[in-house]
């Protein structure tokens, strides 16, 4: 299969993609580790007439610490996110979920910024990235502004990131020792979640039960109020509230052995 | 028409590419290298599987304009003066293929993979090919293969 014809621009700068972004407008797309967007453009879901490749640019790749929070560059690949030893030992829920998507070539190619930017509610970084808190920079030509994950995600391969922002940087706090867990049910081994849950610091995320991750608040409300996980399950015990308001995602396949209802967290 | 230059198993090259030529199609359609095959064409299978700055990829999935002042190696440039590389000697060995298709990716993937841990235990073997599917579920001699190859570069 072949993308329909574009024309590319490979951006010397953060700031050189911005005004490439500005000067082409609604028909450019950014292009990274193209993991995402080159699949949907093979399959003509994506049809853009301008590719902005930012997938070389070192000054947006890497991990850093600021005072409270890790800082990750866009373009930082899953694999690399996964064997960050920062990341491992402050942020373990990210590193985890850097680990789980995909498989060892995808994760060699995908990177933060993009699979956060398709935003697709049953992939691994965006839940994770709910769970935790974190949050992304956004620059575009008028300026730079920090959103949280909580108001980034807007619906089904829908965020707050505007047509003229690049997503530089990913912010997540550092929670060293601080117990997290991450459950993705899948059919095949490199299949998106059926249904996802990642939980952290009183905050629980779940992929695919609705157009965006969405946090389990009923279920949070029950932790806050002292509610402990029973019966081995862990917090996943809890399943029933996190499930409560939400919907299984139109036209999702069922899980083997599962009826009309809604999979549970 | 985009100029790129990358270097293709340790030569140079350079041309003309249209930026929607994919990687794969690069390979085996200009440069005549048709080791990495086309499989699902979907980033799912890895017959594709090549070694981009030493890392393993799925070609159907990268554009030749983002391999541009990069480095790639196929199966090609696997064997040195005609000799197998100690992978594909694990390969033929264990007979680690029933019809080949998925050959080259598997032993893309596998120098890629051993590349990052020498000393895999047969789940992280598993784990680690999980990006490539093989047709005829052949995989126990893939499995042992790979095992073997790597007690194989212990002791070369």
């Amino acid at each position: 299969m072949i993308p329909a014809p574009f024309e590319y621009f490979a951006a010397g700068s953060a700031g050189h993609a911005i005004e490439l972004l500005a000067e082409h407008g609604d028909e450019a797309k950014l292009l990274a580790g193209g993991h995402s967007l080159l699949p949907m453009m093979k399959l003509r879901l994506a049809m853009p007439e301008v590719l902005i490749d930012i997938g070389s640019l070192d000054e947006l790749a890497g991990v850093s610490a600021d005072c409270d929070e890790l800082v990750i560059g866009a373009t930082t690949r899953h694999a690399d996110l996964a064997a960050s030893d920062l990341v491992r030992a402050e942020a373990p829920l990210l590193a985890h979920a850097a680990a789980q998507v995909g498989d060892p070539q995808i994760r060699h190619r995908g990177t933060i910024g993009g699979s956060l930017s398709h935003a697709d509610p049953a992939a691994d970084l965006p839940m994770a990235l709910v769970a935790l808190g974190g949050s992304v920079q956004l620059q575009g030509p008028g300026g730079a502004r920090l959103v949280d994950a909580d108001d980034f995600f807007v619906g089904y391969f829908e965020t707050a990131l505007q047509p003229d922002e690049l997503l530089t940087a990913v912010r997540v706090p550092r929670r060293p020792g601080v117990a997290w867990g991450y459950q993705k049910f899948v059919r095949r081994s490199n299949d998106w979640a059926i249904v996802g849950v990642a939980a952290t610091g009183g905050r629980i995320a779940l992929a695919n039960m609705g157009p965006k991750p969405l946090r389990a608040t009923a279920a949070e409300q029950a932790l806050a109020a002292g509610a402990t996980p029973r019966g081995g399950r862990g917090v996943c015990g809890r399943g029933h509230l996190a499930r409560r308001g939400h919907a299984r995602r139109p036209g999702l396949p069922a899980a083997p052995g599962e009826g009309p209802d809604p999979p549970r967290a | 028409m985009t100029r790129i230059e990358l270097t293709v198993n340790g030569e140079k090259r350079s041309g003309e590419v249209e930026p929607r030529l994919l990687l794969v199609h690069y390979l085996r359609e200009v440069l005549g290298l048709r080791a990495a095959n086309v499989g699902c064409d979907t980033t799912s299978c890895g017959a594709c599987t090549v070694l981009l700055n030493g890392k393993s990829v799925k070609s159907c999935t990268v554009l030749a304009v983002q391999a541009a002042g990069q480095e790639v190696v196929t199966a090609e440039g696997l064997s040195a003066d005609g000799q197998l590389h100690p992978v594909q000697a694990a390969f033929r060995q264990n007979h680690g293929l029933q019809c080949g298709f998925c050959t080259p990716g598997m032993v893309m993937a596998t120098v890629g993979l051993l590349a990052e841990n020498p000393h895999p235990t047969e789940q992280q073997v598993r784990e680690g090919l999980e990006g490539n599917l093989c047709r005829c579920t052949g995989y126990h001699n893939i499995v042992a293969a790979v095992l073997a190859a790597a007690d194989a570069e212990v002791s070369a």
